[in-house]
């Protein structure tokens, strides 16, 4: 495929607003879970929360649109002088001619959360209450593209844990048929009591920070985050480029991976097809790893199936929880921060590699040179998309 | 860019299938519209049939409807499932749950809430290990969808089934969003030119202000402004005549229109 450069982008989860709070973070393996604190949540687990939300509301000429959801997309508007790179292009190419294009799992739902708990002696909603600017699928979409004044082509994206890895495939197809130039494209997904709760239900919420890949690893931490990134045709030499993506599905069952990751090890081969690299061109696999028992176990089967025991891979969601519908573009980021800094994470807070896995998960971070990246994103649904991100041939 | 239809599938009130609406815009057969769509799910397993909603069981429908009239494969076809706001009953009953004390969210109803439910039940159902993708653009959703599915089309060179579907939301959401009658619609895209229904010439453009293209037929210019998925309701009207005329223009997103018109 036509590689994109991604010039700018910008990152807030746990570990804190901006790229450099991220980078801080994994250089001083310090993890931005806690134990719950949200709302009167009573779960006994950890949770990746983005401090001062609360205090924040969005800009007065977009007042509708405040919420969680929102406030945490315009806290990654703001970082990283992304706002400011967005109007730079936009002044090049034309609003017309920037796509918007966001994934989320469960929007704002906990606005119609909270408005249920408020409801009358009818079942009235209370009157503050504004679904389509809030919870409604597309409202962050529109905040976006209204905040940043763009005028393109846009839609919100929701396929689970997968919505903001297929954000760069279809930025990618988008800008090919030449219904765009450029495209923005992100993930925000905020804490709401749908996903602590539902996930609860499904026993997969670990009472501990999560392990990934560890040999005692007992679920996920849910976490909350907001990444953005800017997709143009050119760029500079050391920016990196998406090189490819693949997207599969697993058609076996809504809530659990295919045990041997046939749609995984499917939507890997793709994104390597797309980028006519080999498997042994890949210096890093940034790994979906949520910690849950089924998913890491497929994933390792997926990654060793195809890649080997050699390849270095970790999961950084033991620094920023699992971020659901903001997952892939905070990892995909994350990972083309590895390009840049020549650094490998290693998987936080896994003490002891699973002793069935074949895949080289690392357990010390590293330096090195590192050219090519992979990014996994699983979701429900048997929802799969991988990432190759890398530096342009010379 | 162009793209070839190869099937399509349409429920709603008074519209049992493709063959009811092409008849009545043709012929002017009369539809009832007092009769409410009740799709089966025939594709899905007899689990999955038990655990799917209606929203779900509604956007299968169609596309296996489509699907069959194509000729293609499952297993050969990407898949764009479109919806505003995807299974409204299920979003209800977790939000009526979760303002219970007990909070007891049900782990079916947690992963049928996921607005890609409809596309994971399609790939469990079909065997098929194809992309899939949902979206959603409020009103917008099905020229946002169209758009998607036919730039992978002809960008990933893949037949992609699209269905689009809008199922109302219970009381006490009901007035907030659009789309108070359930609708579903589905088209197989395909580039290679055999068999062509029709051949859409597809183009994104800035709004110039000229209104959306509205339906002739009296009956069905409402239910077009009810959701997004019937607002295709004109394409559909469209490919059963055989031409289009000028353009037609489709609600997208702020500022931008969906132009299609239907190629020689």
């Amino acid at each position: 495929m036509q590689p994109l450069a991604v010039n700018h982008h910008s990152l807030v989860n746990a570990l804190g607003r901006g790229t450099s709070a991220s980078l801080q973070g994994l250089r001083s393996a310090t993890s931005g879970l806690r134990r719950c604190d949200f709302l009167d949540v009573g779960i006994e687990t950890y949770i990746g929360r983005v401090d001062g939300i609360e205090d924040e509301p969005v800009v007065a000429r977009l007042r509708a649109f405040d919420c969680r959801n929102n406030r945490l997309a315009m806290l990654g508007l703001a970082a990283d002088g992304f706002e400011s790179a967005v109007a730079a292009a936009r002044a090049r190419y034309g609003a017309h001619r920037i796509a918007v294009i966001i994934g989320t799992s469960t929007s704002a739902i906990l606005e119609t959360e909270v408005a249920y708990r408020q409801r009358d002696a009818e079942g009235r909603l209370p009157g503050h209450f504004n679904f389509r600017t809030t919870h409604d699928n597309y409202s962050v979409t529109q905040f976006v593209r209204s905040y940043l004044g763009l005028q393109g082509p846009s839609m919100t994206i929701s396929t689970a844990c997968s919505s903001s890895a297929k954000v760069f495939a279809s930025a990618s197809r988008l800008i090919q048929a030449g219904f765009c130039d450029a495209a923005v494209v992100g993930g925000v997904d905020s804490l709401c009591m749908t996903t602590l709760y539902g996930f609860a239900s499904l026993e997969v919420l670990s009472s501990r920070p999560c392990r990934p890949a560890d040999a005692d690893r007992s679920g996920i931490s849910i976490g909350e985050a907001a990444g953005f990134a800017l997709l143009e045709k050119t760029g500079d030499d050391d920016t990196p480029r998406l090189l490819g993506y693949g997207e599969s599905s697993d058609a076996y069952h809504m809530s659990s991976p295919h045990p041997e990751g046939a749609g995984a090890r499917r939507a890997m081969a793709s994104a390597l097809q797309r980028s006519g690299l080999g498997p042994e061109q890949i210096d890093y696999i940034n790994l979906h790893g949520t910690a849950t028992r089924a998913n890491d176990s497929a994933e390792d089967l997926a990654v060793s199936g195809l890649f080997g025991s050699a390849t270095p891979c970790s999961s950084t969601k033991g620094w920023t929880g699992h971020t659901l519908g903001a997952a892939g573009i905070t990892e995909a980021l994350l990972s083309c921060l590895c390009l840049r800094e020549g650094r490998l994470p290693a998987s936080l807070n896994t003490v002891t590699v699973d002793p069935d896995f074949k895949m080289n998960v690392l357990l010390e971070s590293r330096d090195q040179p590192v050219r090519h990246v992979l990014s996994n994103s699983f979701g429900f649904g048997g929802n799969n998309c991988s990432l190759v991100f890398g530096y342009p041939e010379k | 860019m162009i793209v070839h239809v190869k099937g399509i599938a349409v429920m709603g009130p008074g519209i049992e299938h493709w063959d009811a609406l092409r008849s009545h815009l043709l012929t002017g057969t009369p539809l009832a519209p007092d009769v409410q769509p009740r799709p089966q799910g025939s594709i899905l397993p007899g689990t999955e049939r038990r655990r799917a909603s209606t929203t779900v069981k509604m956007a299968v429908d169609v596309a296996q409807a489509a699907l069959r009239q194509s000729g293609l494969k499952a297993e050969d076809a990407a898949v764009v499932f479109a919806s505003a706001n995807g299974d409204t009953n299920t979003i209800h009953q977790i939000c009526e749950a979760l303002a219970t004390p007990e909070r007891m969210v049900s782990p079916t109803r947690f992963h049928n809430s996921v607005h890609n439910a409809a596309a994971g039940y399609w790939s469990i159902a079909s065997g098929s290990m194809q992309p899939s993708s949902s979206l959603a653009a409020w009103t917008g959703t099905f020229a946002a969808a169209l758009v998607e599915a036919a730039a992978q089309c002809i960008g990933d060179d893949i037949p992609v089934i699209l269905a689009v579907f809008d199922t109302p939301f219970p009381e006490p959401l009901a007035a907030c969003a659009p789309g108070h009658q359930p609708f579903a619609l589905a088209l197989v895209l395909d580039r290679q030119p055999e068999n062509s229904l029709a051949a859409l010439r597809l183009a994104v453009a800035p709004d110039t202000g000229l209104p959306a293209s509205a339906m002739a037929d009296p009956e069905l210019e409402p239910l077009r402004c009810d959701s997004s998925a019937s607002r295709s309701l004109p394409l559909l009207a469209a490919i059963a005549a055989g031409s289009t005329g000028d353009d037609l223009i489709f609600d997208y997103v702020e500022g931008l229109q969906l132009r299609v018109g239907l190629a020689g």
